[in-house]
């Protein structure tokens, strides 16, 4: 226990890491491309205005002398194109029949008709570039037609720009998940460390220690764990416990009728007369019987606080459980000549508990009532509001106040060194009672005196 | 038939019939051809002391005049034939209007790009000199007290002197010199004075000719009084000792040759090297010596930062090449200037 084995999986700090680094990588690349589809677009944007302003500039300029269009080329025009400073330059200007007036006969020109200004992608030269047409009409007395004019830029000043501003927007997004990785791997790591505290707390622990741990101070999550842990440590204890006691108990229980027996025996052995030798025999197989009972009851006794730890609850109809005790007729193994009386309703009385544990309680609390009690013995089940009861009744008067009292104070403990039964039989019956909530009260009545399960009614809806 | 005929003739003879004069550099074995605007005396020493360094290198130089670098150029980006390992002239649209074409190869080195932003494009291009456009004057024959101090002074000497000056004023011809062209249309750009030039120079029956070495000896010679917008590098390199120069107060065009290295050059490498050779300390000292860079001490200059106009190696020089822009202001041109006279 003390070495703690190497984790074959992934830590939860590597899982998560993973996870915020896929995350920022995923959005790393998403921010890359929109940051550069948006630098492109602005420069595109940005240098296209340019191109329509020189291209507009350039259709401004011409005039119509002697009945043809002259370009009155503006210096502006490039100036503005001069913009983008390493960019090389195409221009024409082409009349209504598309010859060229003047500039670069190598200025493509778009195809179909040009109505407004267009922009489109081309080459010139053999390096990418941008063209822009634009067309003035003119209608003059001597000249009549529509102008065309073609400029074009590569695309040097373009690119440059979309790559700086992508860059810029990068920048800043890469100083960010840098940052947040960063406070990530900090933040996991300190939300980690109360599961590092508790694995730290259970290695140091004595094997033997299964005090709850803190589950308040500690975060929701790891505080599930913390209460299911703690659980389970009480109910470890509890039947560590209850090994415990069953093995003192049965030490201390069995060592009186062990020793009675074995006196008895040797009394036997002495003996001469052999009638008196025989009713001895008769003595001694009286004890061992007694014996055999009381070993029943605490193993009975010790498989019912294991199992209200260990079995899942179940709905259980009270009814149920006397009726089967009543039709099992153990009880006339114990006193044939005795009648139990069965009443019960015809409404289910329903409790959440184990069934098993239920009747191994009511077979001692009939038994106890069969034993020491008078006959007529009752047996019954009731619903009183949110309590289900489960009663056995005898006629007598029950035991005195004192032993009333001292079998009250001690139902947890078995009476120790008594030959009797009746205290393990009521310890069971209490341990089972506390298992599911409920409690045990006992009282005379008018028949004689009575001992109840009570436990919480569970409406059937419920379940 | 015939066309196509007479396209392959062009094709074959212009880049041999175009180049003014030739000279070899070196005697590495390797050959990097260097086509140029540049007079071999100016560049001799920078290609002399690259030569001697990169003993493995020898250079063909050729000279060539503006127009034609362009158009050999263009052909031989187009069609592969016979292309420069790399190409180095004034007329800086023209280079641009080339590396625009994508006919320049790319080239990086700590050199280049410590130049100025002004002075490199896409790393195809790179100024490698910084020269200025000054008046030249013969100092014999223009009075001190004539001697125009800017733009606006020479438009008033020509209105107070048209008898003196008429016919001796010269700046280039803008339809057979690039640079000259580029010039003129930088004037045009950079001030509301050029229409007024233009009209004074139609007035006073200026001469548009080519090119700078000849108007400065023409200069010199006094057949010219006055010629304006010419290289200053030129004038600092002319023997003459009577031309005086003048930096126009209200604005200096600042010129800086572009250098490329075609993109089927077959020596890119060499190329390359020579471009670093000019652009380091050594390249650019020699370069300052023979007045292609021009002091930028103020105190030796007495010249106003604000006065320096660079012509940056930016897309608006393509203005200057467009078709129209080209018609229009040459047709302008020609109305200002008449033929010149035979000699």
């Amino acid at each position: 226990m003390g070495s703690l084995a190497l984790p074959r999986a992934k830590s939860l700090l590597a899982r998560v890491m993973t996870g915020v680094l896929t995350i920022l990588f995923l959005g790393g690349v998403l921010v890359t491309l929109t940051a550069w589809s948006n630098g492109r677009q602005a420069a595109r944007q940005a240098y296209d205005r340019i191109l329509i302003g020189a291209a507009n500039d350039i259709a401004e300029s011409i005039r119509i002398i002697d009945g043809q269009p002259v370009t009155d080329l503006p210096v502006s025009a490039f100036e503005l194109l001069a913009q983008a400073p390493d960019d090389r330059i195409t221009y024409a200007v082409r009349g209504p029949d598309l010859t060229l007036l003047t500039g670069h006969e190598t200025a493509p020109l778009r195809e179909g008709r040009a109505d407004a200004e267009q922009l489109y992608d081309g080459t010139m030269n053999g390096e990418d570039a941008r063209f822009v047409d634009v067309t003035r009409r003119f209608s003059e007395r001597d000249f009549s037609g529509v102008v065309r004019v073609t400029v074009g830029q590569t695309r040097r000043a373009r690119d440059q720009m979309a790559f700086d501003l992508t860059l810029d927007a990068l920048i800043p997004v890469g100083v960010a998940g840098a940052a947040l990785v960063l406070v990530a791997f900090f933040i996991v790591r300190s939300a980690l460390r109360p599961l590092e505290a508790i694995a730290g707390g259970f290695s140091q622990r004595d094997p033997y220690d299964l005090t709850p741990l803190d589950d308040q101070n500690v975060p929701a999550e790891v505080g599930v764990i913390l209460h299911a842990m703690n659980r389970f440590m009480q109910r470890l204890d509890r039947q560590i416990d209850a090994m415990r006691n069953l093995i003192s108990d049965t030490a201390h229980q069995l060592r009186t009728p062990v020793a009675a027996i074995r006196a008895q025996a040797e009394s036997v052995t002495e003996e001469d007369d052999p009638e008196r030798a025989q009713v001895a025999i008769a003595r001694l197989l009286k004890r061992t019987r007694s014996l055999g009972v009381l070993l029943d009851q605490m193993l009975s006794r010790a498989l019912v606080i294991h199992r209200t730890d260990s079995v899942p609850r179940a709905m259980v109809d009270l009814r149920d459980v006397a009726l089967d005790i009543v039709d099992s007729r153990d009880h006339e193994l114990l006193a044939p000549n005795v009648e139990v009386e069965l009443v019960i309703g015809s409404d289910p009385v329903l409790v959440s508990a184990d069934e098993f544990s239920l009747s191994e309680a009511v077979k001692n609390l009939l038994s106890n009532a069969l034993r020491y009690g008078t006959p007529p013995v009752r047996i019954g089940v009731k619903q009183d509001g949110d309590r289900a009861i489960l009663w056995v009744e005898d006629a007598g008067k029950g035991p005195d106040d004192a032993v009333l009292a001292r079998l009250g104070s001690r139902f947890e403990r078995t009476a120790s060194s008594r030959e009797d039964s009746a205290g393990i039989g009521l310890s069971i019956v209490t341990a089972v009672a506390q298992a599911f909530d409920g409690k045990v009260e006992m009282q005379k009545t008018e028949h004689g005196f009575s001992v109840a399960l009570v436990l919480p009614h569970v409406v059937e809806d419920q379940a | 038939m015939k066309p196509i005929l007479t396209a392959a003739l062009i094709a074959l003879s212009a880049p041999l019939a175009a180049q003014e004069a030739t000279t070899n550099f070196g005697s590495g074995p390797t050959v990097l051809t260097l086509r140029s605007t540049t007079d071999i005396a100016i560049i001799a020493p920078v290609l002399e002391a690259f030569t001697e360094d990169n003993a493995d290198l020898s250079v063909h130089y050729e000279q060539w005049g503006s127009n034609a670098l362009y158009e050999a150029s263009k052909e031989a980006c187009l069609t592969d034939n016979s292309p420069a390992d790399a190409v180095f002239s004034s007329a800086v649209h023209q280079m641009l209007d080339l590396v625009n074409m994508a006919c320049a190869a790319r080239y990086v080195s700590d050199l280049t790009t410590a130049l100025p932003p002004s002075r490199r494009w896409r790393d195809e291009l790179w100024g490698l000199t910084e020269e200025p456009a000054v008046m030249a004057y013969n100092t014999d024959l223009v009075d001190v007290s004539e001697v125009p101090h800017s733009r606006f002074e020479l438009l008033d000497l020509m209105r107070q002197n048209p008898t003196k000056y008429r016919g001796h004023i010269a700046t280039y011809d803008i339809e057979a010199s690039g640079l000259g062209y580029l010039y003129a249309f930088n004037d045009s750009l950079e001030a509301t004075t050029f229409g007024a030039l233009l009209e004074g120079f139609a007035r006073a029956d200026a001469v548009a000719t080519c090119c700078s070495a000849e108007i400065i000896d023409d200069v010199a010679s006094g057949r010219f009084l006055i010629a304006y917008n010419v290289l200053g590098s030129y004038v600092q390199n002319a023997t003459a000792t009577n031309v005086g120069v003048i930096l126009p107060e209200d604005y200096i065009l600042f010129l800086s040759r572009a250098y490329m290295i075609p993109a089927n050059a077959t020596h890119a490498s060499e190329a390359a090297r020579l471009l670093d050779f000019i652009l380091s300390p050594k390249g650019q000292r020699i370069v300052k010596q023979m007045g292609l860079v021009f002091p930028d001490d103020q105190s030796e200059t007495g010249l106003l930062p604000s006065a320096r106009r660079f012509i940056p190696l930016r897309p608006p020089l393509l203005v200057a090449l467009d078709r129209h822009a080209t018609e229009r202001f040459i047709a302008q041109w020609r109305d200002a200037f008449a033929a010149p006279p035979i000699p």
